[in-house]
């Protein structure tokens, strides 16, 4: 069911009265200066408000309300205790300039949280300020190229970015002036080494690794491929989003990466928020940790002065610079901080191992009801992929439409179509929060979606039957843009 | 073991399922020598009693201080309907609206807001959010570049009134494809742009910027800066804090043409100081330049069965689509944000946001006439000013804001870590959320602090 625009329900005069200054005061600023219209925003009662996005937020599935096994996406369950906590007044009302003496409760959850975050991913240095998982890659890919500059060779501008990996690699190497070379993934899931020694040279910048890679599989010869760029005199960077997967077993420093960035919002469990605010913080091994972005939070010794304070320009003048206005996402810090102390040294073991357990046990039952697997020779690392090619052949099913059906049965759906390497693929992570039964019961949707398919494909294809909305023209969407109301 | 449901019976028959013998099998293609036996360095695990606990103590120990700092983010009144609402389950933890049948909430929110801002800034559209307003700034410049066919020239000019900050931000993020930031003189009588020169050089610029209000408070000549940029074949790019759009002139109605991108940071409208974010970035175009702009755009469409619904849209300029020739590498937008930003608008509309913005102008009005009445205190600048001022002392800033900060007054942003050029300047703001007795404390306070020190 539609539900009107805010607009639409609009009436002129009506207003949240309660929420604005009672009276209204004269303008100190010159005619010249002002507006000679009025910008249309809503005229609506607080109750109208209250009921429209009210309902709007019943229209959407959340990890509050459904499984969501976004490979990739690591949708796990977002304790309510870190949104409470990170918004305790004294955080949520502090500016972000005010004098750091009054500012050292938070600056000591900052210093810890970096801390546990060099001691879960085993490098030196951990900068909070990218404010998203790309805004990380972005200041990855940048420290590298200080690195060479600062070493005078700025002719390494060449990255390696295996062709399965995520979009934002890619993209990250070009924004930083880079040249991006592709490398192609074994039928195994592995890189092909024998292709890496080939790419690396004189103008290798480095390369960007997920490991687990985005085919949900552990890259085996990591060891050789470190030993094979560092040989060239490339850099390791390392794209956490599977972190998930090797948590509390597996550091990426010891794996001799140079530098990672993490995103928070995935494995530290802040909240996705139908899009964002993300956290991507970087973390990087010696050679880097001059380069790293700023504003950062030290920690002095001497009794005289507040133990905690900002290290800036002045302290790191060689950092690649600031990425935000302030510091970063704050109020996202503060959740991961609550989190990871909730979770401790014990708590945070266990997401690597039962997000992988979950993982592998799904697996294991959609394989024994007949589903092709991408690998099916690799376990499962905390995400694995389900191949649809032999179906969208036999019964002219696609990953897309068994997407759709899904969310008739109440599940949203995996990832599909990425990476893009396997055919109508969907990328499967349940993650570590997820009861058995819950796994179960989506294989068993699995199977009757199959089953549908066989007995009536037609009407297959046209899920969902039971959203607010039935498939949308994404062409129409595109080519008779409508991107603003306006009024009639 | 918190937030993990399974019982050993559950781990017994699931392992049984896998057909291995216990879990530490499931990681037996990793090589040995990398499994790690213990994670050194994490703290034990605190119920959620104890951490409770602890952060209060910590939110406690940055209290209760009256804010009268600016300075790029700004504390306004935030009803209490928009994070009740902001943090409902099916807002918070729901994910990036990829799958549009399963998303319509979170679609339809960021339609209505991208509406919002498009009205508010005058211009055609809108995307759904950046990170925020220092780094829309630099999406903003990347855009003009691509953008502004007319020229090879990758020079930004910024007026002298753009956030300092910002332009370190832009600089660390567009300087790698070429980008340079300069700035325009800034006239020290009046605290606004010197754009004399944007008239006579040689090679103009690919953009203009232009902050409005400038980060001092002060107001731009935005009409004539526009149209000289624009005959000089620059874009110009509109810098706005989203409060003041409610009765300032909007960037599409800047000179002749209108600014063709206008950007700035969202956090006034309704999304709390919280220590430096997260807030958003907000960014708006003309229609010309839609497929240049970065980040997630959404659209209105029909379904199947011809009824209306949203989905994202131009995803062909995004990097899951483009991949290393994509607009921008950027994924995410600030979607809580600008959830709790659309109901903010909602609630207060076009009356109750001109309400906070011209209350807002007024008590920074009355605070500054209020400071100078005490001696060694006057004005810096000449000129009108929006919600902010910059006030001339006759010693450093510095010391005179620790001894109100430790009587619970933060005065404002000492000038001399960004401007030390300007002298002993301290810039102050005083917004709706100031009460008369709020004004006359910091009056007193610092009379007294300025007659002892």
């Amino acid at each position: 069911m539609h539900e009107p625009l805010i607009f639409e329900k609009s009436r002129r005069g009506r207003r949240g009265y309660a929420q604005a200054p009672a009276g209204r005061d004269e303008c100190t600023v010159p005619t010249e200066f002002l507006r000679g219209d009025r910008p249309m925003l809503p005229e609506a009662s607080e109750l109208q408000v209250v009921r429209h996005f009210t309902r709007l937020s019943q229209q959407n599935f959340s990890i509050d309300t459904h499984f969501y096994p976004l490979g990739s996406c690591t949708m796990k369950y977002n304790p309510r205790a870190c949104n409470t906590l990170a918004m305790l007044p004294g955080f949520v009302n502090r500016h972000p300039l005010g004098p750091e003496r009054c500012g050292q409760g938070f600056l000591a959850c900052m210093h810890e949280l970096q801390e546990m975050l060099k001691a879960v991913t085993g490098m030196k240095a951990v900068s909070l300020t990218p404010m998203a998982g790309a805004q990380g890659e972005l200041a990855g890919v940048a420290m590298i190229r200080a690195y060479h500059v600062a070493r005078g060779e700025p002719h390494r501008l060449e990255i390696i970015v295996p062709d399965a990996a995520h979009g934002t690699n890619p993209a990250t190497a070009t924004m930083c002036g880079c040249v991006v070379r592709e490398l192609p993934t074994g039928s195994d899931g592995d890189i092909d080494l024998d292709a890496l020694r080939r790419s690396v040279g004189p103008n290798t910048a480095g390369i960007m690794l997920t490991n687990p890679s985005t085919l949900g599989v552990f890259e085996r010869n990591i060891t050789e491929v470190a030993a094979i760029v560092h040989a060239a005199g490339g850099l390791l960077y390392y794209d956490g989003a599977n972190l998930n997967a090797i948590l509390g077993k597996v550091r990426p420093g010891d794996m001799e990466f140079d530098v990672i960035h993490m995103n928070l919002h995935k494995t530290f469990s802040t909240p996705h928020g139908g899009g964002g605010p993300g956290s991507g913080a970087v973390g990087v091994g010696t050679r880097l940790m001059p380069f790293l972005p700023i504003p950062i939070v030290g920690k002095r010794e001497d009794r005289g002065n507040p133990p905690y304070f900002w290290l800036a320009e002045e302290h790191m003048p060689q950092s690649i610079g600031r990425l935000s206005g302030f510091m970063g996402n704050a109020g996202v810090l503060l959740r991961a901080y609550v989190y990871m102390r909730m979770l401790g040294r014990d708590g945070m073991r266990r997401i690597a191992e039962f997000a992988t357990l979950n993982a592998n046990y799904l697996m294991a039952r959609l394989e024994q009801a007949g589903f092709e697997l991408a690998y099916p020779g690799r376990r499962a690392s905390h995400e694995f992929i389900v191949t649809l090619k032999r179906q969208s052949k036999s019964l002219n099913l696609t990953a897309m439409d068994v997407a759709k059906a899904l969310l008739d049965h109440g599940f949203h759906a995996p990832t599909t179509y990425f990476p893009l390497l396997v055919p109508e693929c969907l990328l499967i992570e349940p993650t570590e929060t997820e009861t058995r039964e819950m796994m179960d019961r989506f294989a068993d949707a699995m199977i009757a979606i199959i089953r549908d398919a066989e007995t009536d494909i037609q009407r297959l294809k046209g899920a969902p039957y039971t959203m607010p909305v039935r498939r949308l023209d994404d062409v129409k969407a595109a080519r008779n843009l409508d991107l603003a109301w306006k009024p009639a | 073991m918190p937030f993990i449901p399974h019982t050993e019976e559950d781990t017994g028959e699931m392992l049984a399922a896998i057909g291995v013998p216990g879990i530490e099998s499931l990681f037996d293609e990793i090589p040995k020598e990398l499994l790690i036996r213990d994670l050194d360095g994490i703290p034990d695990a605190l119920s959620e009693m104890e951490i409770s606990r602890l952060m209060r103590a910590r939110a406690a120990e940055d209290s209760g201080l009256l804010c009268f700092i600016g300075a790029g983010a700004y504390e306004h009144h935030i009803p209490a309907v928009v994070w009740d609402i902001a943090t409902r389950g099916e807002f918070y933890s729901a994910y990036t609206p990829y799958q549009a049948e399963a998303s319509q909430g979170t679609l339809q929110t960021i339609y209505e807001y991208q509406s919002m801002i498009a009205s508010l800034t005058g211009l055609d559209a809108s995307n759904a959010s950046l990170y925020d307003g220092a780094s829309a700034l630099a999406e903003a410049a990347l855009m003009a570049v691509r953008a502004n066919r007319g020229t090879k020239s990758r020079r930004i000019l910024l007026a002298a009134g753009v956030n300092g900050t910002y332009r370190k931000v832009a600089a660390a993020i567009a300087g790698s494809q070429g980008l340079t930031f300069e700035r325009m003189p800034l006239d020290g009588r009046t605290g606004t742009s010197d754009f004399r020169a944007l008239g006579d050089e040689r090679e103009p610029p690919v953009a203009v910027v232009v902050q409005q209000p400038g980060f001092f408070g002060t107001l731009e000549k935005i009409h004539e800066i526009t149209d000289l940029a624009h005959s000089r074949g620059a874009l110009v790019i509109a810098v706005a804090n989203p409060t003041s759009l409610a009765i300032l002139e909007a960037p599409g109605s800047w000179g002749e043409q209108g600014a063709d991108i206008a950007c700035g940071e969202g956090q006034p409208l309704g999304v709390p100081l919280s220590s430096g974010g997260p807030y958003f970035g907000f960014m708006a175009c003309k229609n010309a330049l839609i497929r240049q702009m970065p980040g997630r755009i959404v659209g209105r469409t029909t379904d199947l069965d011809g009824n209306p619904g949203f989905t994202l849209t131009l995803q062909a300029r995004e990097q899951h689509i483009r991949r290393s020739k994509a607009t921008s590498n950027i994924c995410t937008n600030q979607g809580l944000m600008v959830t709790a930003a659309t109901i903010y608008l909602s609630l207060l509309g076009q009356e109750g946001l001109a309400r906070v913005a011209l209350t807002s102008c007024r008590r920074t009005e009355d605070l500054v006439e209020m400071l100078c009445t005490i001696d060694g205190v006057g004005r810096l600048f000449d000129g009108p000013h929006f919600h902010e001022c910059v006030l001339r002392l006759d010693r450093p800033a510095g010391p005179v804001l620790d001894a109100l900060a430790a009587r619970g007054i933060l005065g404002g942003f000492d000038l001399s870590v960004t401007n030390p050029e300007l002298g002993n300047a301290l810039l102050v703001c005083a917004t709706e959320t100031k009460t008369e007795a709020d004004l006359e404390s910091y009056r007193d306070a610092l009379r007294d602090i300025m007659s002892s020190i």
